[in-house]
C-alpha cells in the first residue's frame, strides 16, 4: 500500500508542482491550502508525511505542526517542513516543535524525494 | 622738687604695681578664679586703643584743627556700636581655632598657610614701629619737660642728643625690659595673658582719670567751667578760628578717612586684636563693652577741647608745643602734683601700648615668621629635640627687644619730623591693609591663599611708597627730590600724587591707592582659581561662623605616644600631661594611655600647639608626627561638602552627571531606533527574500521535472511552461518594484514634471489593463472622471499608481460579480481621484499597515504574503510618489463592504519646489 502524504502549502503553483512530482513517485497526495484545512485533512486523511509550508494565511505552519505533535494519535506522523523563510532561528524553531526535517525553497525535487523517502523507509 | 630721680622712682613704682597686679591676676587665674572675667575689665582693657597719642596728642591735633581730634574716636564708637557682630564672629573663629593673633587668623583663614602669615607678620612690625616710636617719643618728651620744672623747656631736637643721653633710649630700654618680665615668664599652653589684661584695665583707669584731673583742673581750677574757656577763646581772634576750621569743606574728606582708619585699627592692630579677640574670656561681655567702650572713649575726650583751647591763650603762639599742653599746663600753674600725675597718665598710656603691642608682635614673629623658618632648616635639628619652650620664650623676648629697638630707630631717623598723631596715622593706614583679607575671610568664602598674599603684598608696597619712604624723606634720611619729582624723576610716580592723583591730603592719597591695589588683587587673585579643600574647609569654619573645629583633616592618625612628646616640647612636660589628662577625661577615660590613636586626638594635640606656636606651624609639627594614610573617597567626600565652593563645584558635577545621563539616554535611544531600523531592515529582507523565493520554488521544481522527464506529455509541458514563464514574470517585477522603492525612498528618482490631464491618464491606464478585467470579467466603471482635470506631474509615475490601484482592485474582486469604479472631481485647490471596488474589504486596523513595507502582521494579517496578492510593494511605492507631489493617498473600507483607494494631487503643484530640484 502506498504511503499517503498531505501537501500543505498555499502557492498554488508549488502545490501544483509537489502534486505532480509525488504522485508520479507513486505516493497517495491529497492538498491543503491553509493551517486549519491542514489540520482536518490530517484527521481524516491520516497520511504517513506532511509536507508543511510556514507561511499560511490562518494558521502559520509552525502552529500546525505543534497541533499535530499534540495529537497522539498522529505518533508516526512524520513532518517535513518546507519554507522561504531559511533563517537559522526558524529552522531550529520547527525542529524544536517536532518537525522532522527542515527544507528551505526552492528545493531541489530530486533531493526533496529522497528525504521523503528516507523519512518513510 | 620735682628732681629727676623723683619722676623715675615714680615710675618705677607705677611700673612695680602694674607688675603686681599682672601677677597676682595670673595668680588667681592658675587657681580658677579669674579677676578679669568681667565685662567691665574687659572694656577697660580695650582702653589699650588711648595711647599717649591720645593723652597728649589729641590736644595737639585739637590746637591746631579744632575738634579734628574727633574722627579717631569717632570710628571705634561706630565699630563697637554697630559692628559688634563681625567682633562677635572674630572672637568666636578664634576661640574655635585656638588664634594666637592676627597673623595666625590670616594664615588659618587662608589654609593655614605659613606664607600668609609670615606676610601679615612683616607688614604688622613695620606698619607699627612708627607707633611705637610715637610711644617714645611722648614718654621721653614729657620727661624731660617734667624734669625741667618749674622752667618750661621744650625738648632739644632729637639728633642734637647725643644717643646716650637720650632719655628715649633709655624709654625703650625700660619698656623692653617691663614687657619682656610681663609677657613672656613662662610660655602658656593658652594664648592668653590674664595678668596682662588686668594690668592694662588698671592703666585704662589711671590714664583716664589723670586726664579727667587735668580737664578738671582746667575747666574749673582755671577758669570758671568749660563756657568761660569758650567765651573767652571766642574773643580771641587767633583762637576762635580753631574753632571754625572743621567746618572747611576740605575737612571732610579727611574726616571720612580718619573714621574709616580708625575704624579698622581699633579692630586690626596687633594690640587691638589681641585685647578684643585673643584675651577675650567670653564672648558674652561684647554685650556690654559695645556701649562701655565707646563711653571710655567719650569720657577721655571730654576735656579735649578745652585744655587745647586754654593752652593756647595761656602760652604766647610758638613757644610751647600744644602736644604738651596736658603737661604744661598744670606746671605753668605749679600744680606739681598734677603733674606727675598727668606724667604717670601718659606713661601708663605708652606702656599699656608698648606692653600689648610688642607681646603680640613677638608672638607673631615668633609664631609665624622665624619658627616656621627654623623648622624648615633641618641642620639646626630642631625637629628632634625634646623641649622647645624654652627656644620659644628666647625667640618671643628677643622679637620684644628688636621691635622696641626698631622702634627707637625710626624715633631717631623721623621722629622729628611729625606730630605725635601724623605719626600715628602712618600705622593706622598700614594694618588698614589687613582689612580686605581680614572681612572678606570672615564674610567671603572665594578668597584665596594666593589672593590673600597677592592682596597684602600690593597694598603694602604701595604703603610704603606712598607714605612711609616720604616720612623718611621728610626726615632727611632720603632726598627730598624724590617727593617733588618722582621716583627716576618720573612725574606720575610722585610718591604723594601717584598717577597724578592730586588735592588729597597724603594719607587719603595712600588709602586709595593701597587699597585699591589691596583689594584688586585680593578679589581679582582669588577669582582665578576655586579654593583648595584645606581653603574650603577654612573658609567653612571662618565663613560658616561654625565653632566647632572638629572636622580633622588629618586621614591618618597617631598615637599619644607620639602626640604627648610632641606637645612637651612646645608647652612642657607638665602642662602637655595635664590638658591630655583634660582631654581623656572629657572622653570618659581615665588614663592619658587610654586615648585612641584617632583623628580627634590628632586634632586635640593641634589645637594644643596652635595655642602655643599658631596654627600654621601646629600643622606642620603634627604632620611631622602623624602618618597619613591615602584619603578614602569618604574621607574626601567629607572634606569637600564642607565648603560651598566645592558645593558649586559639586553641582557643576552633578550637572555633567545629568548631561552624561541625558547623553547616555539620547544614545540610548539613538541605539534603540537603530536596533529597531535593524530589525525592520532584517525583516523587510527576510520578507524580500521570501517573496523572490516563492515563484523561485515553482519555477526550479518544474524546470527540474521537465529536465528529468523529457517524455512529459505535450498538456502538462504547456502547462507547467505557462507556470514557469508567469512565475519568471512575477519575480522580475518584483525585483524591479524592489529597485524602484530602493531609489525613491534614496531620492535618486528621476522626475519628468508636466502638466497632465488626468483623465487621460486615467484612461491609460484602464486601457492597458482591459485584458485583465475582461479575463476575470470585472466591470470597470470610468463614468465618474469630470473632464479637463490637470495636475503637475510626472505622467509615467501617476499611470504606475493608477495601474498599480486598479489591478489591487482586480486582484481583490471577485471574479464575474467584480465591479471597480473609477472617479475623479476637482476642487478650487486639488484634484481627487478615487478607485473603489466590492471586494472583501479591509480592517480598520489594517488600514494604514497596507501602505507599510516594514510592518508586517502575523500569520494571517502578514500582508505581504496575503494570497492572491503581488509583491506587496505597489502601494507603498505609489505612497511614496503621490506624496512627491505633495498629494495624499488613503483607503476608506470596512471589512464586507469593499475597499476604496483615494489620492489627491495640488491643482497646479506649482508651489511644489521638489519639481525643479528633482530634475527633469
Amino acid at each position: 500500500m502506498a504511503n499517503r502524504i498531505l501537501i500543505v502549502d498555499d502557492e498554488p503553483n508549488i502545490v501544483i508542482s509537489l502534486e505532480y512530482l509525488l504522485k508520479k513517485e507513486g505516493f497517495e497526495v491529497k492538498v491543503a491550502t491553509d493551517g486549519e484545512a491542514a489540520l482536518s485533512q490530517a484527521a481524516d486523511f491520516r497520511p504517513d508525511l506532511v509536507l508543511l509550508d510556514v507561511m499560511m494565511p490562518k494558521k502559520s505552519g509552525f502552529e500546525v505542526c505543534e497541533s499535530l505533535r499534540a495529537d497522539a494519535t498522529l505518533a508516526d506522523l512524520k513532518i517535513i517542513m518546507l519554507t522561504a523563510k531559511g533563517r537559522e532561528t526558524e529552522v531550529t524553531k520547527g525542529l524544536a516543535l517536532g518537525a522532522n526535517a527542515y527544507i528551505t525553497k526552492p528545493f531541489s525535487t530530486k533531493d526533496l524525494v529522497a528525504r521523503i523517502k528516507t523519512l518513510l523507509a | 622738687m620735682l628732681q629727676g630721680w623723683v619722676i623715675v622712682l615714680a615710675s618705677f613704682l607705677y611700673l612695680g604695681v602694674l607688675f603686681a597686679i599682672a601677677w597676682y591676676a595670673d595668680h588667681r587665674s592658675d587657681h580658677g578664679r579669674s579677676l578679669i572675667a568681667s565685662p567691665l575689665v574687659y572694656a577697660l582693657s580695650l582702653g589699650v586703643y588711648c595711647t599717649t597719642w591720645t593723652f597728649y596728642g589729641s590736644v595737639g591735633r585739637a590746637a591746631a584743627n579744632g575738634i579734628g581730634f574727633l574722627p579717631i574716636y569717632l570710628g571705634p564708637t561706630l565699630l563697637f556700636a554697630l559692628g559688634g557682630f563681625i567682633l562677635y564672629r572674630m572672637i568666636r573663629i578664634a576661640k574655635a581655632n585656638r588664634i594666637t593673633s592676627i597673623a595666625d587668623f590670616v594664615a588659618s583663614r587662608y589654609g593655614k598657610s605659613q606664607l600668609l602669615g609670615g606676610l601679615v607678620t612683616v607688614i604688622a612690625v613695620v606698619g607699627v614701629i612708627p607707633y611705637i616710636a610715637l610711644q617714645l617719643k611722648a614718654v621721653s618728651n614729657s620727661f624731660t619737660i617734667l624734669g625741667n620744672y618749674p622752667e618750661i623747656v621744650m625738648p632739644a631736637a632729637v639728633g642734637a642728643v647725643p644717643l646716650f643721653q637720650d632719655s628715649a633710649l633709655y624709654v625703650a630700654m625700660i619698656l623692653a625690659a617691663f614687657t619682656i618680665l610681663f609677657g613672656t615668664r613662662h610660655l602658656d599652653a593658652t594664648e592668653r595673658h590674664e595678668g596682662m589684661v588686668a594690668a592694662i584695665a588698671v592703666e585704662s583707669v589711671v590714664k583716664l582719670v589723670a586726664f579727667l584731673a587735668v580737664g578738671a583742673f582746667v575747666v574749673w581750677g582755671m577758669h570758671d567751667g568749660v563756657g568761660d574757656i569758650f567765651a573767652r577763646a571766642a574773643a580771641v581772634p587767633e583762637v576762635a578760628t580753631r574753632l571754625d576750621r572743621a567746618d572747611a569743606p576740605a575737612a571732610y574728606g579727611s574726616w571720612g578717612t580718619l573714621i574709616f582708619l580708625s575704624l579698622f585699627a581699633s579692630l586690626l592692630l596687633p594690640r587691638q586684636f589681641q585685647i578684643a579677640v585673643v584675651e577675650n574670656v567670653d564672648a558674652t561681655h561684647l554685650n556690654r563693652a559695645v556701649w562701655l567702650f565707646p563711653l571710655y572713649l567719650f569720657l577721655i575726650n571730654l576735656f579735649v577741647l578745652p585744655v587745647a583751647l586754654a593752652g593756647l591763650m595761656h602760652f604766647p603762639p610758638g613757644t610751647v608745643d600744644a602736644d604738651t599742653f596736658v603737661l604744661t599746663l598744670p606746671m605753668a600753674h605749679q600744680q606739681e602734683t598734677l603733674a606727675l600725675f598727668v606724667f604717670i597718665g601718659g606713661l601708663s598710656a605708652a606702656t599699656g601700648m608698648v606692653i600689648v603691642e610688642t607681646i603680640a608682635l613677638s608672638t607673631m614673629v615668633c609664631n609665624d615668621l622665624v619658627m616656621p623658618l627654623l623648622l624648615r632648616m633641618p641642620w639646626l635639628g630642631l625637629a628632634a629635640k625634646a623641649d622647645l619652650s624654652g627656644l620659644l620664650l628666647e625667640i618671643r623676648r628677643w622679637a620684644i627687644a628688636i621691635i622696641l629697638g626698631l622702634g627707637y630707630l625710626y624715633f631717631r631717623v623721623a621722629g622729628e619730623a611729625y606730630a605725635l598723631v601724623s605719626i600715628g596715622l602712618i600705622s593706622f593706614a598700614a594694618v588698614a591693609q589687613f582689612a580686605p583679607v581680614v572681612l572678606g575671610g570672615i564674610f567671603w568664602k572665594g578668597g584665596t591663599r594666593d589672593g590673600a598674599v597677592a592682596g597684602l603684598a600690593a597694598g603694602f608696597v604701595l604703603w610704603a611708597y606712598t607714605l612711609l619712604l616720604p616720612s623718611f624723606a621728610k626726615s632727611g634720611w632720603l632726598p627730598e627730590g624724590f617727593i617733588a619729582h618722582g621716583l627716576f624723576g618720573i612725574e606720575l610716580l610722585r610718591p604723594q600724587q601717584l598717577f597724578g592723583l592730586g588735592g588729597l591730603d597724603e594719607i587719603t592719597h595712600c588709602l586709595v591707592w593701597s587699597l585699591l591695589a589691596n583689594l584688586g588683587g585680593y578679589i581679582g587673585i582669588s577669582l582665578l582659581r576655586v579654593p583648595n579643600a584645606r581653603e574650603a574647609r577654612q573658609a567653612t569654619l571662618f565663613v560658616g561662623g561654625a565653632d566647632v573645629a572638629g572636622h580633622s583633616m588629618w586621614g591618618g592618625s597617631a598615637g599619644v605616644g607620639d602626640l604627648l612628646p610632641l606637645a612637651a616640647r612646645f608647652l612642657g612636660r607638665e602642662r602637655a600631661e595635664e590638658a591630655f589628662q583634660r582631654h581623656a577625661r572629657s572622653r570618659g577615660l581615665r588614663a592619658i594611655d587610654e586615648l585612641p590613636a584617632d583623628a580627634r586626638l590628632v586634632n586635640f594635640a593641634e589645637n594644643q600647639l596652635a595655642g602655643a606656636i599658631g596654627s600654621a606651624s601646629a600643622r606642620v609639627m603634627v604632620a611631622s608626627v602623624v602618618k597619613e594614610e591615602p584619603l578614602g573617597i569618604d574621607e574626601v567626600m567629607n572634606i569637600l561638602d564642607e565648603a560651598s565652593q566645592v558645593r558649586a563645584y559639586s553641582r557643576e558635577l552633578e550637572e555633567k552627571s545629568q548631561e552624561l545621563t541625558r547623553a547616555t539616554a539620547e544614545l540610548r535611544d539613538a541605539n534603540e531606533r537603530l536596533r529597531e531600523l535593524d530589525r525592520m531592515k532584517d525583516d523587510f529582507i527576510s520578507t524580500v527574500t521570501h517573496e523572490l523565493r516563492t515563484p523561485l520554488t515553482s519555477i526550479r521544481a518544474f524546470s527540474e521535472m521537465l529536465h528529468e522527464d523529457p517524455k512529459t506529455d505535450l498538456e502538462q509541458r504547456t502547462k507547467f511552461l505557462g507556470i514557469i514563464v508567469s512565475e519568471t514574470v512575477r519575480l522580475s517585477r518584483l525585483i524591479n518594484q524592489i529597485l524602484d522603492l530602493a531609489k525613491l525612498e534614496s531620492g535618486r528618482a528621476e522626475w519628468t514634471v508636466t502638466a497632465i490631464d488626468v483623465d487621460e491618464v486615467i484612461h491609460e491606464a484602464a486601457d492597458s489593463l482591459t485584458a485583465l478585467f475582461a479575463e476575470k470579467r470585472v466591470t470597470l466603471d470610468l463614468s465618474g472622471l469630470d473632464k479637463g482635470l490637470t495636475v503637475m506631474a510626472d505622467r509615467d509615475r501617476l499611470m504606475q499608481v493608477m495601474v498599480n490601484l486598479l489591478s489591487n482592485a482586480l486582484k481583490f474582486v471577485p471574479a464575474d460579480s467584480g465591479m471597480v469604479r473609477v472617479g475623479a472631481e476637482g476642487t478650487a485647490s486639488e484634484v481627487r481621484v478615487s478607485v473603489g471596488d466590492n471586494g472583501p474589504g479591509i480592517h480598520a486596523d489594517d488600514h494604514e499597515v497596507i501602505f507599510d513595507k516594514f510592518r508586517q502582521g502575523s500569520g494571517g494579517t502578514d500582508v505581504l504574503t496575503d494570497k492572491p496578492q503581488g509583491t506587496g510593494l505597489g502601494l507603498p511605492i505609489s505612497r511614496q510618489i503621490i506624496e512627491y507631489f505633495n498629494g495624499r493617498l488613503w483607503v476608506e473600507s470596512a471589512p464586507g463592504a469593499g475597499a476604496r483607494f483615494l489620492f489627491t494631487l495640488p491643482r497646479q503643484a506649482g508651489d511644489n519646489d521638489k519639481k525643479t530640484g528633482g530634475g527633469t
